[in-house]
């Protein structure tokens, strides 16, 4: 069997180098792919740029293939910009709420999205980064760079548990996502690799248990707006990282309980459409329509 | 898995198992037959059989029996743009058992040039694939490395030629399997390489004694 990443590993090794962990990353990642630094971001910077084109894509008010999601994105567009004093959660959040539901829009609706680390979870990630972008400025090649750690992140949620909602639910996808907006949010704010960990394990603690439950087994409800409150769930972790908060169980341990969590979940909880929401009165009905319109003919 | 399976792949919505996963299954049909496709007759199985409109399954795969990359902006019109070029493709549902994956899909190909073939695959998460059966003989590949596909007669060297081929072209044997029915008849193999089979061995490899038919399949 392969020996599992540890995160907890490259962070000591991060800060024995005296390295900030998007350095350490890049360079560990450049040896590993066997490709040139301006190489690695610039596929990172490619990424982006097909997440900045989903918004766009999703702000279009388009309805998803089955009909159940569309345009929420540019409600919270229009209400953060018409009335910005109402806003409970602020300009920054509100922009990361808008791009969350803009992105998992866009993919409902066969548009083209950056699966991170899926597709039903596209949204949290560039929520996260280009709301901090827009706050403070950062430039592309900084968040090319939070991507690199994001995506070393996934790389060791992956290898001890799963990034898959049939594997191990909902907390494995928009859990997930939104620890690797986390590390990467921390990154860019010039946390340093410890503080990275503790954005990770505070937002997955905080995500455990969350199960995959989609009405009519579509990418579409719950999940567009799961993506907005994972990427909420990022923020408030990684704004506890940076105040030097810390969680009390180690990172590689939170997530092998999520692991552990996933495996004992049901599996009428994990993408199945059999439990959760998509067993409601309502997700029932929904799933019945859908059915009726959509069985293929017989041969 | 590489930080680009975790940041990616770029892909249409919404689901990489059901689209880009079904895009890529057909990529891998395609592949199989070896030729354009003129008619296609696509079985779905499964969770495929039951969600494939509200996830465009059948677009994805309609769009990969075309060719097209997961991230091609043409899927979500990929049937009509079939039947402009005078592709025929139908939609069936299938049962191919209780030990089947949810999301497989069976293939029932014709070519322009007349060849025909059968392909089963599963798309079993995050995009990722294998086909399962090709003309009735089991297999398991996934796309992820360059192969060849030989139907070969069951003779002694008959595999030994095809590989003695790669070697001297440098190319390195990464997995094979080999497929029989009965002792002596036909066979199968899939050979998985490092680095991809050029044109000149390709070609060789066709004309080889024992061999029936060879395909190619580059990486998708």
């Amino acid at each position: 069997m392969e020996e599992k990443l540890s995160l907890q590993e490259w962070i000591d090794l991060a800060e024995q180098e005296n390295k900030g962990f998007g350095d350490f990353c890049i360079e560990f990642q450049v040896k590993e792919l066997e490709i040139d630094k301006a190489t690695l971001l610039g596929r990172m910077e490619e990424m982006l740029d097909v997440m900045e084109q989903s918004v766009e894509i999703g702000l279009t008010g388009i309805t998803s293939m089955g009909g159940l999601v569309g345009g929420n994105g540019k409600k919270i567009e229009a209400y953060r910009t018409e009335s910005p004093d109402k806003s409970i959660v602020g300009s920054v959040m509100s922009k990361a709420i808008m791009i969350a539901l803009a992105i998992g829009e866009a993919n409902a609706s066969m548009g083209r999205i950056v699966a991170a680390p899926t597709a039903g979870a596209s949204g949290t990630l560039p929520a996260v980064l280009f709301s901090l972008a827009e706050a403070r400025g950062f430039s592309k090649l900084e968040l090319a760079k939070a991507l690199v750690v994001a995506g070393v992140i996934g790389m060791v949620i992956a290898s001890r548990a799963s990034l898959s909602g049939a594997a191990g639910g909902c907390q494995a996808e928009c859990g997930s996502a939104a620890a690797m907006a986390a590390g990467a949010a921390v990154e860019l704010y010039g946390g340093n690799p410890r503080q990275v960990g503790q954005g990770v394990a505070l937002t997955l603690k905080n995500m455990l248990g969350l199960v995959c439950d989609p009405v009519a087994g579509l990418v579409e409800v719950p999940c567009v707006k799961r993506n907005a409150g994972a990427a909420a769930q990022a923020m408030v972790a990684a704004e506890m990282a940076l105040a030097g908060i810390s969680s009390v169980i180690p990172v590689d341990e939170v997530i092998d309980a999520m692991a552990a969590v996933g495996n004992a979940m049901s599996c009428t909880l994990k993408e199945t459409a059999q439990g959760g929401l998509a067993v409601s009165p309502t997700g029932v009905a929904v799933a019945n329509h859908l059915f009726a319109k959509v069985e293929p003919e017989k041969k | 898995m590489n930080i680009f399976d975790v940041i990616g792949p770029i892909m249409i919505g919404p689901s990489s198992s059901h689209t880009a996963g079904a895009v890529r299954l057909g990529n891998l049909a395609l592949a199989i037959l070896g030729e354009a496709v003129k008619e296609a007759v696509i079985g779905l199985h499964g969770s495929f059989a039951q969600t494939y409109r509200g996830h465009g399954t059948d677009l994805a795969l309609a769009a990969g029996l075309q060719g097209w990359a997961t991230d091609d902006t043409r899927i979500p019109k990929s049937l009509e743009l079939a039947k402009e070029a005078g592709i025929v493709i139908s939609f069936s549902t299938v049962n191919l058992g209780d030990l089947a994956h949810p999301n497989s899909v069976r293939f029932w190909l014709t070519g322009a040039n007349g060849n025909t073939c059968a392909v089963t695959g599963t798309s079993v998460g995050g995009g990722r694939v294998v086909v399962t059966n090709i003309d009735d003989f089991p297999v398991e590949f996934s796309g992820d490395f360059p192969a060849i596909l030989t139907m070969h007669r069951d003779r002694p060297g008959a595999i030994a030629l095809v590989t003695s081929i790669l070697s001297t072209q440098g190319v390195n044997v990464a997995q094979m399997k080999v497929f029989r029915k009965q002792k002596g008849g036909l066979a199968a193999m899939i050979v998985e390489t490092d680095q991809p089979i050029d044109d000149a061995a390709f070609e060789v490899i066709g004309k080889l004694p024992h061999i029936q038919a060879v395909r190619r399949i580059q990486l998708i």
